[in-house]
């Protein structure tokens, strides 16, 4: 047992007399906190947890290619297999065990009965290649949702495949390019805010775009002026987040879009934090043309670690002519046929083409429209102001112990920014974080965004009661004592958790990517 | 050989027609350990407020932009081997390219070692 993990860090813990050193236990265990070793340590290639028959000899048309040396996987009983990922899985944080206060990411609770939805076999069982005639009730959640959406955001369309955040950004830039293609233009510049996800600038430069900066203003918002200065016959439109990365509303993107319309662009809005004014706000009424829709943000759809994403985009009239494939019809008589390359036939002639093989993330949008039906357009409302109401206060509850760049500028959205001004020469951002690890919390964003020095980034949510906030504040609060006190044993943590202060530059510098049986590697050196 | 400065926090270093250009020590300690340099090719045109080169520390990905137009004829190779030497030896060992001038005249609106000082010590 001496021998567990030998490739990774011990866990340690300070010894409780305070003497220096760290208590170590004999088997590595902290009480019911069980070490565990990597899979190829407890695993033999001697052993198996299945019988397989052999296997018929069949020709092969590998061309003497073919493995004939074994690969080495490590074999494992069932009992032991199910205690690893087990062992493994006690060591994780996540939503269901804590206030997951990571900003632009909203990390909310996600309903059960989402859950119980999503599992019903109509839904669960089926394939996306089965006969559309099969799958009328599946196809009808598709459609009912893309209604919503379009209803919530006042858009005109709705491109419902893309999979994640990233991939409807990609779907709204390239319904742009395909609507400037269609005018015969060639406008080669999308313009970024800084305050804007770092998503958008990548977005912009996968599909071909030159990206280009907008400064923000001292006040953390798009600066107008800069903006209108920039724009030109080269410009394909902007990529603006709102509200912004500063948790701040962008005031005058009414303003905005008209001054990217007048001079030919389009506008690309990150949706990520329309948790923040879902129901309260229309982007359609902005002047948005093309917006993604994190279901697994706003509506509650489980992420992070697993859970997969889904990023339909909601469209313009203008922009909707160039929508992807394929998407849902309905029919007068309630069928719902599904609009692929086969049929659609001169329908939708401008589409861009298609991005998924499939429909979309399907589960997803079971949960998703759960959330919506269950909610209710007063409780969509509801989570808007809540949203915005927690943030405040841990804005407010913090401010007079951290630096609040923008606590002047107003109310904050969703997410309330701090930064690492005023902490002792030695201490950062990074201190806390970790501080907030021993204190049982998950930490929130770090150094994002750029514009703000050593910025932390709080986005608490709706679905946390004051208790659970203000358990939370209380915890950061003597952490960001401590730091500005300069306590030496804060650059040590965390002290309590199963590792100690991970080396990051090492982790980066000198990544190891790869197992490697210990003695193997010892030959080989 | 002559000494200046850029709001972005560049420096160069110009000797004749030819210059050498790196991030300051106030820029390695903003952005804490760095651990990956991605450098211009030689033979690259680079404009004045141009991307010139990317530097990453555990923190944040940042750009590198070029002080003055001109063409790439060398980069440190050494720095993709020890991204680290950024942080020791910023100004000097770990200088991130060389170009040739297009024109000197671009230099008048960089800042000597005083004012970039004073710049530092007002941010």
């Amino acid at each position: 047992m001496s021998n567990i993990n030998p490739s990774g860090w011990r866990p340690t813990t300070p010894q409780a007399s305070g003497a220096a050193g760290d208590d170590v236990t004999f088997t590595g265990n902290r009480a019911l906190m069980l070490e565990e070793a990597l899979i190829f340590e407890i695993g033999s290639t001697e052993t198996t947890g299945v019988d397989f028959g052999t296997a018929p000899r069949a020709t092969s048309r590998l061309g003497g290619l073919e493995r004939t040396d074994t690969i080495g996987l490590p074999g494992l009983s069932e009992p032991e297999t199910v205690r690893h990922y087990t062992r493994l899985s006690r060591q994780n944080y996540a939503i269901d065990l804590g206030l997951f206060p990571l900003g632009s990411c909203t990390m909310k609770h996600n309903p059960r009965l989402n859950e119980k939805m999503a599992r019903l076999p109509g839904f669960a069982d089926i394939h996306p290649l089965q006969p559309v005639d099969t799958v009328q009730g599946a196809l009808g959640v598709i459609n009912e949702l893309a209604q919503w959406l379009v209803t919530l955001t006042g858009m005109h369309g709705v491109a419902m495949t893309p999979k994640a955040g990233a991939h409807g950004e990609l779907c709204g830039i390239l319904c742009i390019k395909a609507a400037l293609e269609a005018r015969g233009e060639d406008r080669r510049v999308l313009l970024v805010p800084t305050s804007a996800h770092g998503t958008n600038p990548a977005t912009a430069a996968f599909a071909g775009f030159t990206v280009e900066d907008i400064p923000a203003t001292h006040d953390g918002r798009v600066d107008l002026e800069a903006l209108k200065a920039r724009l030109g016959p080269d410009v394909a439109g902007v990529m603006i987040t709102n509200p912004n990365t500063c948790g701040l509303f962008e005031r005058d993107m009414k303003a905005i879009s008209d001054a990217v319309h007048a001079a030919g662009g389009y506008v690309y809005c990150d949706g990520a934090n329309f948790n923040a004014i879902v129901g309260r706000v229309r982007p359609g009424d902005l002047g948005i043309d093309a917006m993604h829709i994190n279901l697994h943000k706003t509506f509650s759809t489980p992420h992070g670690g697993g859970g997969p994403g889904s990023g339909p985009v909601v469209l313009s009239e203008a922009l909707s002519p160039y929508g992807p494939l394929p998407f849902t019809e309905l029919y007068a008589d309630g069928h719902i046929t599904l609009v692929e390359e086969e049929t659609v036939g001169d329908r939708h002639p401008h589409t861009f083409g298609r991005m998924t093989a499939f429909q979309g993330q399907m589960g997803m949008f079971t949960r998703a429209l759960t959330y919506i039906l269950s909610h209710g357009a007063d409780g969509l409302r509801q989570v808007a102001e809540d949203s915005v109401l927690n943030a405040n206060y841990v804005l407010r509850a913090m401010e007079d112990v951290l630096d609040a760049p923008f606590a002047k500028s107003g109310p904050c959205m969703h997410e309330a920014i701090f930064s690492d001004k005023g902490l002792p020469e030695g201490f950062s951002t990074i201190d806390i974080a970790k501080g907030l690890i021993d204190e049982g919390f998950h930490p929130m964003t770090v150094y994002f965004p750029l514009v703000v020095h050593g910025a932390m980034l709080v986005e608490p949510t709706e679905t946390e009661s004051k208790a659970t906030l203000d358990q939370f504040i209380g915890a950061l609060r003597s952490v960001a004592n401590r730091a500005k006190q300069g306590d030496p044993a804060l650059k040590a943590a965390p002290a309590l958790a199963p590792r100690r202060r991970l080396d990051e530059t090492a982790a980066a510098r000198k990544p190891v990517l790869v197992w490697k049986d210990a003695a193997l590697a010892q030959a080989a050196e | 050989m002559s000494i200046f400065y850029t709001e972005e926090h560049e420096w160069i270093a110009v000797e004749g027609g030819s210059a050498t250009v790196g991030i300051t020590d106030y820029a390695q300690a903003q952005l804490g350990d760095i651990v990956f340099v991605e450098l211009p090719a030689a033979g690259r045109e680079l404009t004045k407020g141009g991307d010139a080169a990317v530097v990453e520390s555990v923190k944040a990905a940042s750009d590198v932009y070029s002080p003055v137009t001109g063409q790439v004829t060398e980069a440190n190779s050494a720095l993709e081997e020890d991204p680290s030497l950024v942080n020791t030896a910023p100004e000097g060992a770990a200088w991130f390219f060389k170009l040739t001038l297009a024109d000197p005249a671009e230099l008048e609106g960089l800042m000597d070692a005083a004012q970039y000082k004073a710049f530092c010590d007002g941010l």
